[in-house]
């Protein structure tokens, strides 16, 4: 996923498509906007980032699950959890060096962002990105060369966070 | 200066302001693995090294103690799962990756290999509980059996309780999202506490003074390798990146300062070192049952703080809610 802080405005609709998408229980979210401003007064800058879960290539959260209930989705690298598994010991909300890993569905299971797999399976986009009013948010595969995310990184200056975690993220934002 | 803050609530008590998810629950989950793992390696010391003599409580009535120590550990973090009807599937998987997964699978290896060295001391330790037993044929045969390889059985119990005692450490030390928890030491350093909690336990319950004297003494060498460990913990957190340094804020002079040096450090450590050094060198024996009693207390506090600092240590941090005196920290230049 590529999104362009240049063009997001914060308006925060990601985070409503996504909870009617996925009928996200209430007073729970599977992503947020942040808004980090850099500088010193009256020189700042203001950057909005839409987040979620950064479906990391090194996914911690997959690695510390004990029982196997945190995996990746038919080798992509979309990491899920399978309700049926997961014990709800928490282990993959500790593991996440971005805090993203953190709906937890009243039943006892872990919830996250699936990428909306059910969606990318119909050749979709996720909601987020198929909603975001401004187009700011790109989904596609960086392993083909052709696709829209991987033109943009080639093309525009980017980064992901907090990459001395080690853990790949996959969500990219373009600067 | 850099602010990050969220536009549209994130809103889940188990993140934010700070990670939350494990409490009290587990903590007791950790001391209790702890003072079971030190519990079997007495006991299995005390058969191995021929010590009956000299420590009879350690060698005959000790292991005993593991299973029921380790059942309430066990039933506190059952409390603590969230998906409970789920707790089977811990036993349809093996990740090699997760120190829980080897956790959940050295557990269910320990509780055999515990029967069996219970069963090999039952008749001198517990001889009325061994009637019971031997009123079955198949007991009477499972006791005569382990009493003829008692000395098989302690030596093979000493590495799985040596496992159980340093994987509750290993546990928490692979978080490496977790900055406060992610040090090699820990995982020595929770099973030396074990070993000192288990120790002082004996000094406890065990009736005859040799005894009480014999593992005094060890608890003192525990003790001091214990410092010694807790001192090479905060070295490398000191010496460690910027999260590293963050993290170990948090006991120096951040929320659990006092609860880690105070409770852990003084009360758990330092106070019974003085008590047992004094004992020992015959100068004072009037607080002799004070020591171990807050030798365990320690072994306590050392979890829940361990637990309470390391969730709360992270590589991100995000304002939850507008404040004036957010506005004031934009007028400060960058460091």
């Amino acid at each position: 996923m590529v999104i362009d802080t240049r063009t997001c405005i914060g308006c925060g609709d990601c985070v409503v498509a996504c909870k009617t998408e996925n009928n996200v229980p209430e007073g729970l979210n599977r992503d947020w906007v942040v808004e980090a401003t850099r500088g010193t007064y009256p020189d700042l800058k203001t950057e909005f980032r839409s987040e979620r879960c950064n479906h990391c290539s090194n996914p911690t959260c997959v690695t510390l699950c004990p029982t196997g209930a945190s995996h990746l989705w038919k080798d992509t690298n979309i990491v899920l959890v399978e309700p049926e598994k997961c014990t709800g010991c928490k282990a993959c909300i500790a593991a996440c060096p971005y805090d993203a890993r953190l709906v937890m569905h009243p039943d006892g299971y872990i919830d996250k962002c699936t990428f909306c797999h059910h969606r990318v399976e119909q050749g979709l986009d996720p909601a987020c990105v198929s909603t975001c009013p401004t187009g700011c948010m790109h989904f596609g595969s960086l392993d083909d060369p052709h696709s829209k995310v991987s033109q943009l990184l080639k093309t525009r200056d980017h980064k992901v966070l907090k990459p001395e975690t080690g853990n790949e993220p996959n969500v990219y934002y373009l600067t | 200066m850099t602010e990050e803050l969220f536009v549209t609530a994130r809103s889940n008590e188990l993140i934010d302001p700070g990670l939350h998810i494990w409490t009290w629950e587990v903590a007791m989950y950790l001391f209790m693995g702890g003072l079971t793992a030190g519990a079997m390696i007495f006991a299995a010391l005390a058969i191995a090294r021929d010590k009956v003599q000299v420590a009879p409580f350690a060698a005959t009535r000790l292991a005993l103690f593991a299973p029921v120590l380790l059942s309430i550990g066990m039933t506190t973090l059952f409390l603590d799962l969230e998906h409970k009807l789920f707790v089977y599937r811990f036993y349809t998987a093996f990740t090699i990756t997760s120190p829980m997964s080897w956790g959940a699978w050295i557990l269910i290896v320990v509780y055999p290999i515990s029967v069996l060295q219970i069963l090999s001391t039952i008749r001198a330790g517990y001889p009325a509980l061994a009637s019971m037993v031997d009123k079955l044929a198949i007991g009477r045969m499972a006791v005569d059996w382990c009493e003829r390889n008692r000395m098989q059985i302690a030596l093979s119990v000493i590495p799985f309780a040596v496992a159980l005692g340093i994987y509750t450490g290993i546990l928490l030390s692979a978080f490496g999202a977790r900055p406060f928890w992610n040090s090699g030491v820990l995982g020595i350093l929770f099973l030396v506490s074990g070993m000192s909690t288990a120790a002082a336990m004996v000094v406890l319950v065990a009736r005859q003074h040799a005894e009480k004297a014999l593992f005094t003494r060890i608890d003192l060498v525990l003790i001091l390798a214990e410092i010694g460990l807790v001192a090479l913990m905060l070295i490398s957190l000191a010496s460690g990146s910027g999260q590293h340094i963050n993290a170990l804020q948090s006991v120096m002079g951040g929320p659990y300062t006092l609860e880690f040096w105070l409770f852990f450090v003084c009360i758990g450590l330092l106070i019974p070192l003085v008590i047992e050094t004094l004992e020992i060198s015959g100068l004072n024996k009037s607080l002799v049952m004070l020591a171990p009693v807050l030798v365990i207390i320690g072994g306590y506090a050392l979890r829940q703080v361990v637990l309470d600092a390391g969730q709360e240590s992270t590589w991100t941090h995000y304002e939850t809610q507008y404040s004036s005196e957010l506005l004031e920290r934009l007028h400060e230049e960058d460091p």
